[in-house]
């Protein structure tokens, strides 16, 4: 049991610690031996918990002993590196934080705490949650499990290594333009970006504050819906986050999707993507059409086009302002040579910050800025109010959208470093649905050439039950979730 | 849009952010890039379109005017890069 105890999902962690045929202490060694096996390749995590671990894990074989420990009393799991933990070094993978140990922790690190679960590691990110690779991490690259000299996908791409190479249970991850679901298309495993406000940000080192969502990465789809149980709902630090009711996401699991109405909206097979990746899609809609969905193949979302452009001027600009906190005085990096006060300042920014987020924060600032205030930041809000209109007209004709999850499988490292554009466009298929701040799901649907491809299931806001049970039908009949990289 | 070298130090200046002479050039090119890329946003027909600035319209969230414990000073004093007594050690503002 020991040796395979890292592989198994939170579901079966809990059946078996509830009948005491594993400990917390052997869910978490096996946890750990797994992280010290694949790290020196995969270089998921910027810090590995060992020691509180350990501690937590006997805590927790204490709890397990008494009557209702708490539902996820036991279960590793790791945080991606720009939610707080107190006392645990956050660092958000930047120099600017590189030191930075939180005096509070997030609501969502709060409440898994609470739920049982024992941190083993805070995953590696690109820096700020600002990129598609998780090359944009001050520190290291990740890579990508099924080919080493992958990309594992970003911002969150340290949270998908970490689940897709059974280093956890199960990650948080942050998506602002589709950084949970990306890296989970290219690792192979479930990310979910819920609706906007669903998930308390408190806690989570803000990059664009009307797009920012935590979700889970997930081994499988029930393993999704058990996580959300634990982290959703209102929270009063959180001004944004929402009093609607929190259901429990894993009753509908199991229902039948028949009759579901299911839109294909075409313009998400952009242009020159990858040919395998949609045929991969293709196929999920031919499954989910066998499983009795109705599905429309002719849905359009017409302004889908200019959602990448609402988004690089939004996210930077919201991005600008809440950087802007970063100038070595209370925290942080705190560059120690400079003739005034302001020249520490902009050194400090000079020095703690990276070039992606250099080049965000320019652009952010241009946008934002006296002239050209009106022609970028504004309209780009008001084409925003389209594409969320045009989401909301969908969701009287459709239960559901679905989508690829990238137009492409992992690309090679390095091969998009050069080209901040073309890097961007990773993400096509998954900004447009935080500008509207609806739900969507990123389930793994197939190999292209032995690399993982994502399909995305996008839902109406606040209905991840029904994201969740498409999800869940779909994968079931599917061989996918089961499949693990060659490397383990 | 082809941004100027003033116009990238003056953006700078706003952000308050350093940049080597290689950096400025760098940014200001890709910029540039990205931002022709954003004009296509100018195809959209807004006339009469109200901005969003978050996706459900919530308005004045509210608590109630109560105080409670806030954090300790020593552990918000604690990753501070220069400290003195209970403050914040910066260089004089005002000369």
């Amino acid at each position: 049991m020991l040796d395979k105890a890292h592989t198994l999902t939170v579901y079966q962690c809990q059946e078996l610690l509830r009948k005491r045929e594993v400990s917390a202490s052997e869910l978490v060694r096996s946890s750990l031996e797994s992280i010290r096996h694949t790290e020196p390749i995969l270089h998921a995590l910027v810090t590995v918990c060992e020691e509180t671990a350990v501690k937590e894990a006997e805590a927790a074989d204490k709890a397990l002993g008494q009557d209702f420990p708490p539902p996820l009393t036991g279960i590793p799991m790791v945080l991606k590196d720009n939610m707080c933990t107190r006392g645990v070094r956050t660092t958000c993978s930047s120099k600017m934080l590189e030191n930075f140990v939180p005096p509070f922790d997030s609501t969502v690190a709060c409440k898994l705490k609470e739920a049982g679960c024992i941190l083993v590691g805070k995953s590696n990110m690109d820096e700020f949650a600002m990129g598609s690779s998780t090359e944009h991490s001050a520190f290291f690259t990740t890579h990508n499990p099924w080919d080493l000299l992958r990309v594992p996908g970003g911002s969150s791409g340290g949270s998908a290594v970490a689940v897709a190479a059974d280093q956890c249970q199960f990650a948080l991850g942050s998506d602002t333009g589709g950084s949970i679901r990306q890296p989970a298309g290219f690792c192979n495993v479930v990310g979910l970006k819920p609706t906007y406000g669903r998930v308390s940000r408190y806690g989570l080192v803000a990059f664009a504050s009307s797009l920012d969502q935590i979700g889970p990465l997930t081994k499988d789809v029930r393993d999704c819906a058990i996580i959300m149980n634990a982290i959703a709902g209102h929270d009063m630090k959180d001004s944004t986050s929402s009093a609607e009711t929190v259901p429990d996401y894993t009753r509908d699991l199991g229902r039948d999707i028949r009759g579901m109405r299911i839109g294909v909206p075409k313009e998400y097979f952009v242009a020159g993507m990858q040919a395998d990746v949609a045929s991969a899609v293709d196929q999920v809609v031919l499954k989910l059409e066998g499983l009795g969905a109705r599905v429309d193949r002719g849905a359009s979302l017409p302004h889908t086009k200019y959602a990448l452009a609402a988004y690089y001027i939004i996210a930077p600009s919201e991005a600008s302002a809440n950087l802007a906190r970063y100038d070595g005085v209370k925290y942080g990096y705190s560059h120690k040579e400079a003739a005034s006060v302001w020249q520490a300042i902009e050194r400090t920014r000079q020095h703690g910050f990276g070039p992606e987020v250099k080049r965000r924060i320019m652009l952010g600032t241009h946008a934002l800025s006296s002239g050209y205030y009106d022609a970028y930041y504004l309209k780009a809000q008001k084409v925003r109010t389209k594409i969320k209109a045009e989401f909301d007209e969908a969701w009287k004709r459709y239960d559901a959208l679905v989508t690829p999850t990238s137009p492409t499988v992992p690309f090679r490292i390095g091969e998009r470093l050069d080209d901040p554009l073309q890097m961007y466009l990773a993400d096509v298929c998954t900004l447009p649905i935080n500008i509207a701040g609806v739900p969507a799901i990123s389930v793994p649907a197939g190999f292209c050439g032995g690399l993982p491809a994502g399909v995305q299931f996008i839902g109406r806001p606040f209905g991840e039950e029904t994201l969740l049970r498409l999800a869940y039908a779909y994968e079931q009949a599917s061989p996918w979730h089961e499949m693990k990289p060659a490397l383990l | 849009m082809k941004l100027s070298l003033k116009e990238v130090e003056h953006i700078a200046l706003l952000a308050r952010l350093g940049l080597s002479e290689q950096e400025k050039e760098r940014v200001g090119r890709q910029l540039s890039v990205i931002l022709e890329n954003m004009d296509v946003l100018a195809e959209v027909d807004t006339t009469d379109v109200p901005p969003t600035a978050q996706a459900f319209f919530l308005q004045n969230v509210l608590r109630e005017d109560n105080a409670a414990p806030s954090l300790d000073p020593q552990d918000v004093l604690a990753n501070a890069p220069a400290r003195e007594s209970d403050c914040f050690r910066v260089r004089p503002v005002l000369e």
